[in-house]
């Protein structure tokens, strides 16, 4: 097979490869070695990231289990499992901390846990302001609301979380699975946005009237003031300014930690993977967050392209397929009627099949640096500890032990091997 | 002739069982379940035969630019698509902050100051301060189509709202709960019991998107007990993308239960000429077996599915890209649902009697897996 040819051109990593360079066929995709990643001592985070609805929490929760059985002790940090992946881990309760998952027969450990994320707030909260002002942050109805409720909240506390789970030294390798935003670029830049916000001039300003000077009260200000309180009412303005006000020792403080999460990020020891359905839509989302990695000096492992649907037999193609169900039906031999049904879900696996490889290969054209890795869709939903293992070794397993020799980079062999 | 009112009557929901129109339609889902797909294809069954429909975007995703195959909406109602006998889907992807502009001049007759303060990053800031003020805008522009008047009529026969996700949809229409804690009085609450009015009103629906796997089904029966406490009338449940099954019967329930094999396959295979023998039968049974078992996990949710109460249509898997003929294909089959429910309620067929009959099921679909 292909899989270990070289890309042509060699392209500088994060960037792509020149104009001029006359492609007469479509690059090969390098393959992602994941055993090898979460193996390695040195990894000690693994985020994994994606548009929503790809498939993130199942492929976090496999990995973990997989660098468990590899003999690390894991934890993975989930955002919102479905309900029964998260009873098969044990996590029927949300208490914010890592909880141990029987995992017989491992070498390692697999701790998991949920994030919740007004508890993370609170628990900043609590640990930078007295406890007389951090009840009254915590009674504020603005806070509250803020907490739960802004958009940002969940990604700037899934940060907040990494980093102390990080700090506490207590995990060889921790697993970050993001949380289900519409954007996969929205966990990198959340925090951000809610730490500007927080530390930001705007809040400051309407603090102004409660400290001592109108130094800010600029005209501008005034009329602001004025319209806001118009539109969302005076009590509004009252419960921000009384909460600015209780916050205050914090500020700069939310900027920093963001800022020291975020740079976590960057160093030696993370690797992120970013996982896709072989979907348009889910591709975009995950071409942008490659883009946006190289560009801030993030490390990639690679793609893993979750939920393809190889065939058990690449010898027919589809439309040879089709022709034959229809020469097994007028043979009207015993079982025709079977076979030729056979024949038509053959058929109908290879268009899909084709199809999926046709995504994959204009993702790898115009990111060819990335390596890849396919993981076959199971047949129903994967809820419990088996169905992990399955996944994981799709995950983590030798990228050309497959039924049909198609190595795991891809779908479909490639068509000159 | 216009023909909104042949959908008169279209279920109603729990508020009000009284069969009315319904004009205002809220299409919520998973993300991933296609949801976008649905409203749109929603907006074409409602347009056939003349109707005047406006689909509405709120996420700025340009997903229904996409779909219509035409450049990025602007702020402002577009043509996007005909349907037959004249009739026409209009588009509109809210943009919040022009939102709160028109807000503010209408209001208040402070646009310009409006544009001072966009300038000064204050807009940005107030729709981040209070999470749900983004909502009220939005859900303010909704009602807004819906009810504007033209000549005495209205100007759209339906309003087709591509929602956010069944995880934010309750909080999303009930923005009265949040704005009544935040803003306790003020035009803001004024205005919200207003949309309030209309989104709990029997002209509305709000339309639940599901695929027949386990979490999205979860999460639209979390999302209907949400809903159904804040009173907010719930639609029909719409099962996207379900697979239609090619084998047989009786084959289907051999292969899910594991009991296929290439010795099933191979004397027809034969006796055809095909080469590969029995290499070839073992790997077509091993579809043969994931294909069926894929469809029985499915068939098995729909019982689940059912037990949600709801009317409800099931859409095929359209394998390919999604184009605009793919859109009318979808859209036939709704505008069937829609057709059908209309005349259950003209019939006077009570809630809990169709409830009763159960969801609408493809013939293959009944008992023989089970």
């Amino acid at each position: 097979m292909t899989a270990a040819e070289p890309v042509t051109g060699e392209p500088a990593p994060g960037r792509r490869p020149a104009r001029s360079t006359t492609r007469t066929t479509t690059p090969t995709a390098t393959p992602l070695d994941l055993a090898a990643r979460i193996a390695d001592p040195e990894t000690r985070i693994v985020v994994c990231c994606g548009a929503g609805g790809v498939g993130k929490t199942t492929t976090s929760a496999a990995l973990a289990l997989a660098a468990a059985e590899a003999g690390r002790t894991v934890v993975v940090l989930t955002i919102d499992p479905a309900r029964r992946l998260a009873q098969s881990l044990g996590l029927e309760e949300l208490d914010n901390e890592p909880r141990r998952v029987e995992v017989p027969e491992a070498d390692g450990e697999l701790h998991a846990m949920m994030l919740d994320m007004k508890r993370t707030f609170d628990d900043i909260v609590a640990a930078h302001s007295t406890p007389e002002r951090a009840e009254q942050i915590l009674a504020n109805p603005f806070y509250q609301s803020l907490s739960s409720s802004f958009a940002g909240t969940q990604e700037y506390m899934a940060m907040e979380k990494l980093g102390q789970l990080r700090a506490s030294d207590q995990w060889d390798l921790i697993i970050v699975d993001t949380p289900p935003s519409r954007s996969a670029l929205d966990f990198l830049d959340a925090p951000n946005k809610m730490s500007r916000f927080l530390d930001g001039t705007m809040i400051r300003l309407l603090m102004a009237p409660s400290r001592a000077g109108f130094r800010f009260a600029s005209a501008g200000f005034m009329l602001f003031s004025r319209i806001v309180s118009k539109i969302l009412g005076g009590q509004l303005l009252r419960d921000i300014s009384a909460f600015v006000s209780a916050l205050d020792t914090m500020f700069g403080g939310f900027r920093e930690r963001a800022t020291a999460t975020y740079e976590l990020l960057r160093r030696p020891g993370t690797w992120f993977v970013v996982v896709a359905t072989p979907e348009p839509d889910a591709l975009r989302e995950a071409s942008y967050f490659v883009d946006r990695l190289s560009s801030e000096g993030m490390p990639l492992a690679g793609l893993v392209l979750n939920r393809t649907h190889p065939p058990a037999t690449t010898a027919l193609s589809a439309t040879r397929a089709e022709g034959a169900a229809e020469e097994v039906q007028e043979s009207r031999a015993d079982g025709a009627d079977l076979a030729a049904a056979a024949l038509r879900v053959h058929a109908e696996r290879m268009q899909l099949a084709t199809r999926e490889q046709h995504l994959a290969d204009r993702f790898t054209s115009a990111h060819p640096e990335v390596a890849v890795r396919t993981v076959p869709a199971a047949a129903g939903d994967v809820h419990d500890l088996d169905g992990l293992r399955v996944m994981g070794e799709a995950l983590t397993g030798p990228d050309a032990d497959t039924p049909t020799g198609t190595p795991r980079t891809r779908v479909l062999p490639a068509r000159r091997g | 002739m216009r023909r909104a009112a042949s959908f008169r009557g279209f279920y109603a929901g729990t508020v009000s069982p009284d069969p009315s129109l319904v004009r205002c339609h809220v299409v919520t889902g998973k993300g991933g379940t296609g949801k976008t797909t649905v409203a749109a294809a929603l907006s074409l069954a409602l347009a056939a035969d003349g109707g005047s429909v406006l689909l509405i975007e709120t996420e700025g995703r340009q997903g229904i630019a996409q779909l219509f195959d035409t450049p990025p909406l602007p702020y402002e109602e577009r043509r996007v698509a005909v349907a037959r006998g004249g009739g026409e889907v209009k588009a509109l992807a809210i943009d919040v902050e022009e939102a709160l502009l028109d807000y503010l001049d209408m209001f208040y007759n402070l646009r310009r100051a409006g544009r001072a303060l966009r300038k000064m990053g204050a807009i940005d800031f107030a729709t981040s301060i209070a999470p749900g003020l983004r909502d009220v805008l939005i859900t303010g522009k909704i009602k807004e189509a819906v009810t504007r008047r033209h000549d005495g009529r209205p100007v759209y026969d339906a309003v087709v709202v591509d929602a956010p996700p069944t995880g934010r949809i309750t909080r999303f229409l009930g923005v009265t709960a949040e704005m009544a804690q935040l803003a306790r009085s003020g035009p803001i609450k004024t205005q919200s019991d207003g949309v309030m009015a209309v989104l709990r009103s029997p002209q509305t629906a709000v339309h639940l998107v599901t695929l027949l796997e386990d979490m999205p089904v979860q999460e639209t029966a979390d999302a209907m007990a949400e809903l159904t406490a804040a009173q907010l009338p719930i639609g029909s449940v719409v099962v996207n993308m379900a697979a239609e099954p090619i084998l047989p019967v009786d084959g289907l329930e051999q292969a899910a239960a594991g009991r296929l094999t290439g010795t099933d396959l191979s004397p027809a295979l034969t006796a055809a000429h095909l080469p590969g023998g029995d290499g070839l039968a073992d790997a077509l049974a091993a579809e043969v077996v994931e294909h069926a078992q894929r469809w029985a996990a499915q068939d098995a949710l729909r019982d689940d599915v059912e037990k949600l109460g709801r009317p409800t249509v099931e859409l095929p898997h359209l394998t390919g890209s999604m184009d605009l003929g793919c859109l009318f294909e979808l859209a036939g089959r709704l505008e069937e649902h829609l057709r059908d429910e209309v005349e259950r309620a003209d019939r006077g067929v009570s809630i809990g009697a169709r409830n009763e009959r159960g969801a609408e099921r493809p013939a293959a679909a009944s008992g023989d897996v089970a």
